[in-house]
């Protein structure tokens, strides 16, 4: 019998490495500088949130969605909604509609624009990121001028949003808008035809269409392998089916593939945005049964039960029908769903939270064999990798 | 598509609800059925979205497992469902979706439910030598251990959890809407007289 000598290293990879986009410990077997074998650890930023939601009513839930993937809230948000609304049985007014779209699409934006930079910053590149910050300040101003908050925002109700855009603010959107694909070209200009960031991604990370359907992929990872796959498109919701937009696909499905899926899919999320600009009319903006979604403010001083209703609300809540449901939203990550299983209390009786990066992160191990080391650090910035998602 | 779903042999109870397929399926046959349900070119469901389990512990078969599949050409998604004891295991399918490996080390990791024949089955999301199940309705929301950095040991140490204030759950569900006890005297309240 021959004896082999293994000639491998081990090494830990975090859990605090500033590639590893948050509390990722990866144990990465190495021969010489060719990773051989990685193995993820995660859960280290684990908090029980599905648990957690099955011990608040439907209404308490919703912040726990801003906390999950903590770059793109609103996205979430709208995935818990959709679920909640779908049990109920209730269609939202058509303003509640285009907004939701609006902001899931400043949302999307805002996520490339922080994936981007620091995919380009794991190999090599500063400027983009202080760029990029820049911009996504001004983008998170939308946010706050709608709910009150940058990030968490609890925006996106069952029945609706939470309150109208404030007045003015559609001209503000679309002036900005105007001036934002100057910015994206300029950023491109920066990065694209980058000789560093080209040699650091292509044919770096390589997944074929096949696989990745296999895998679990979807967003930008399973279009840059070329599946023309957007529930914005296949399977629409809210005011999707009103906008036209196109749907980028990448041919050979590594790193450079989905970095240039995400640039694309920003100038298609501004041309998304001015539609729903141009097509938003007023009108109610939450669904206007007091059962479900709580009175105006100045009802309530007023009338008492508007008052009823808001106690009520705020306190037990509202019941759901008994029922399951799995509503999926085209997160900027990927496929966002919620699996939601009512007892027909007013508290979830299981939620379970499907998290686009877990399946990409699975996919690192496959990725990575033969590759070097930092290569490493390059697929999983392309993968789009956030622990709040992921680690749940 | 119905009709080729009941076709295949253990599926029991198809039901469309809003453009999405439930199925209920008999878990000996599993591996059959999920191959059927990926090779099969009028079905074609490629993609597997996730696999959870539900916890009804009154119940005698404890969890709803539930595996959520895609089909990208057909443009559909179903949820399968299928019911499983306590102590009962389940056959694997990470040879058939490479996907399910992570989803059902998950699953057993929160559930207890475990896969026969999973290449890797270990816990995922909990810390390393956790003990106990977080997401069956028994686990108590706060957990058994906490822990923290203790000064003098220099170390972070597993202590049983210690709330200055105890977990309120509050049960604020009307009484007045769905009483089914009838009040003594209340024969107003059916209507009849």
């Amino acid at each position: 019998m021959k004896e082999v000598e293994l000639n491998t290293t081990t090494i830990n990879f975090g859990p605090q490495h500033p590639a590893a986009h948050g509390v990722l410990r990866l144990v990465v077997e190495l021969e010489g500088e060719v990773v051989q074998r990685t193995e993820p650890h995660i859960g280290l930023l684990h908090r029980g949130t599905e648990k957690l939601i099955e011990y608040k009513t439907y209404l308490q839930a919703v912040p726990y969605f801003d906390r999950l993937d903590y770059v793109s809230p609103m996205c979430q948000e709208h995935a818990f909604a959709l679920a909640t609304e779908n049990l109920l049985g209730i269609n939202v007014p058509e303003r509640a509609k285009y907004i939701r779209v609006i902001f899931a699409e400043i949302t999307r934006i805002l996520n490339h624009l922080l994936n981007i930079p620091a995919y380009a910053a794991d190999i090599g590149a500063v400027t983009p990121f202080l760029w990029c910050f820049e911009e996504r300040e001004k983008l998170l101003e939308f946010h706050e001028a709608v709910s009150g908050a940058r990030f968490h925002a609890a925006y996106f109700r069952p029945g609706g949003v939470h309150q109208d855009m404030p007045e003015g603010m559609e001209e503000k959107l679309f002036e900005h808008f105007k001036t934002l694909p100057k910015f994206i070209d300029d950023l491109e200009s920066l990065l694209t035809n980058n000789r560093i960031l080209r040699q650091r991604s292509v044919d770096i990370g390589i997944i074929s269409k096949s696989e990745a359907i296999e895998w679990g992929c979807s967003g930008p990872v399973l279009r840059s392998a070329g599946v023309a796959w957007d529930l914005r498109r296949s399977q629409p919701y809210d005011a999707y089916d009103q906008v036209d937009f196109e749907v980028p696909v990448g041919k050979k499905g590594d790193c450079f593939d989905r970095y240039l899926v995400r640039i694309e899919e920003m100038r298609q999320s501004i041309s998304i945005i001015n539609q729903c600009l141009n097509k938003i009319k007023p009108g109610p903006i939450s669904i206007e049964d007091n059962k479900i979604t709580p009175p105006k403010r100045n009802q309530m001083k007023k009338s008492m039960e508007a008052l009823i209703h808001h106690f009520k609300l705020f306190t037990e809540g509202y019941r759901v029908p008994a029922g399951q449901v799995y509503s999926a939203v085209e997160a900027p990550k990927g496929e966002f769903g919620v699996y939601l299983v009512s007892d027909g209390s007013s508290k979830p009786y299981r939620c379970k939270i499907r998290a686009p990066g877990f399946a990409h992160l699975q996919t690192l191990d496959h990725l990575s064999k033969g590759h070097l080391m930092a290569d490493i650090a390059a697929i999983l910035g392309s993968l789009d990798i956030v622990f709040g998602e992921i680690d749940r | 598509m119905i009709k080729f779903l009941t076709k295949i042999d253990g599926i029991n109870n198809v039901l469309e609800n809003n453009n999405l397929l439930e199925i209920e399926f008999e878990k000996n046959n599993i591996i059959k059925i999920f191959n059927e349900l990926r090779d099969n070119t009028e079905l074609n469901f490629n993609q597997l979205l996730d696999i959870t389990a539900v916890d009804y512990p009154s119940r005698e078969f404890r969890f709803d497992l539930i595996y959520i599949l895609q089909s990208l050409t057909k443009n559909k998604k179903i949820i399968l469902k299928t019911f499983i004891k306590e102590n009962e295991n389940i056959e694997s399918i990470t040879n058939i979706h490479k996907s399910a490996d992570w989803y059902e080390r998950e699953c057993y990791d929160l559930f207890g439910i475990e896969f026969i024949n999973h290449p890797d089955l270990r816990r995922i999301m909990t810390d390393y030598n956790f003990d106990g199940y977080p997401l069956r309705k028994d686990f108590p929301l706060t957990g058994h251990t906490e822990v923290r950095y203790d000064d003098l040991e220099k170390k972070v140490i597993y202590e049983p959890v210690k709330l200055t204030q105890e977990f309120r759950n509050f049960d604020s569900e009307s009484p007045w809407e769905g009483m089914e006890n009838k009040l003594f005297g209340d024969d107003k309240s059916t209507g009849e007289n």
